[in-house]
């Protein structure tokens, strides 16, 4: 409770001034994994019954694992945004907003990082 | 976090009935929250039956007929009871909408009334719109200008202008839109509503404005604009017809093209 006006609590803190750029990049990141997710899906129809060499014989080609690179680093990218929409609309107590926050970058980013990890080992 | 359970006097129980005179011809049975802030407790749905022959034709007279005939302690806000004034805004059939505009014949079955959702309840069917009207205040809804108006004349706006605001005047701030919102609900003290944000994207856009930019400037934040997820519930409910999703794309769209 506290007695501040109604026009003082819409008020609040004021504008963040930020906001756009998440908004931006979450739509440039899904139109980027249209063609990427297509490219990727008729990829892996393509290797159906393949095994483990000519697998890593596939990935080993620029062409693949940079394409391999783009795919996932764009959709961490965008799951990472999207997550962050979710906390900010569901979880309101401040600590546990930025626990959510902070475990969902690093998570991410580690989760991205052992991807790129695994497509450089077979691709180099 | 998202409370699952519902707080301590939440739950809405069985009221009274209120029977119809002998003789009724054709009797519609009227499901009506009520919440008495003298007496506590839960609030109770009661039935009152009602005689359509001697009934108008919309929600709001029998509304009107049940407080006159029945029940004079039945609390509701109206006033022009022709869809101008936004005042009976109200939960009819599991939709918020004027009910001075929602024809009796239109529903099938009982009719359920409740207050708009997740507006602290004063009393029955009225909702506390304090918050609401303070967030309304916020965009200052109202021309602003640094410059002088022409002497003895008024700021023009050419015809082409002028357009841009059809669809947004008409916005009476019945609070349907808002009270309709997920987003509204679960972060209603940050993100600033369909409603708000529609009457501010409406002097945004106006072309006498001069302080557009100002505007973006208060907007641009993830709670007061961004918590608007294009579900358009909104657009389903609003009783005027209008469109408050497309005005806030809008507005996402002006915040985008004024990066560069």
């Amino acid at each position: 409770m506290t007695a501040r006006s109604p026009l003082g609590n819409a008020r609040g803190l004021g504008s963040a001034r930020t906001g756009v750029q998440h908004w931006w990049l979450q739509r440039v990141t899904a139109l980027a994994l249209v063609p990427l997710c297509l490219w990727l899906g008729v990829s892996l129809i393509g290797l159906t019954g393949a095994d483990h060499a000519q697998f890593s014989a596939w990935v080993a080609s620029p062409l693949h694992a940079i394409g391999l690179l783009l795919t996932l680093g764009t959709a961490f990218y965008h799951f990472k945004v999207g997550v962050d929409e979710v906390i900010e609309d569901y979880v309101h107590a401040e600590v546990l907003k930025l626990a959510a926050r902070l475990g969902n970058s690093f998570g991410v980013t580690v989760v991205a990082a052992a991807s790129a990890f695994a497509v450089l080992k077979l691709a180099l | 976090m998202v409370a699952f359970t519902l707080p301590k006097n939440s739950k809405v129980v069985r009221g009274r009935t209120h029977k119809a005179a002998a003789g009724a011809r054709r009797i519609k049975r009227f499901r009506v929250y009520r919440w008495d802030p003298d007496v506590g407790g839960n609030p109770a749905l009661d039935t009152f039956e009602v005689d359509l022959t001697a009934c108008g034709p919309m929600v709001l007279d029998a509304l009107n007929k049940i407080k006159d005939e029945i029940d004079a302690t039945l609390t509701f806000r109206r006033s022009c009871r022709e869809g101008v004034c936004g005042s009976c805004a109200m939960n009819v059939d599991g939709t918020n909408t004027l009910a001075c505009l929602k024809p009796i014949d239109a529903i099938n079955g009982d009719v359920a009334i409740y207050p708009l959702p997740h507006l602290p309840v004063i009393k029955d069917l009225v909702g506390d719109m304090t918050q609401f009207f303070a967030q309304y205040a916020s965009v200052e809804p109202w021309l602003s200008t640094d410059s002088a108006p022409p002497p003895s004349a008024e700021r023009r706006q050419l015809p082409a202008d002028r357009a841009k605001l059809d669809g947004l005047w008409e916005c009476i701030l019945c609070a349907c839109c808002s009270t309709s919102c997920p987003s509204y609900w679960w972060n209603g003290d940050r993100f600033l509503g369909p409603a708000t944000l529609l009457q501010a994207y409406r002097w945004i856009i106006d072309s006498r404005d001069e302080h557009t930019g100002d505007r973006l400037d208060y907007l641009e934040d993830p709670h007061r604009l961004y918590r608007c997820h294009t579900i358009l519930n909104c657009a389903a409910t609003c009783p005027k017809g209008l469109n408050p999703a497309k005005a806030i794309g809008e507005i996402k769209k002006l915040m985008v093209a004024r990066r560069g």
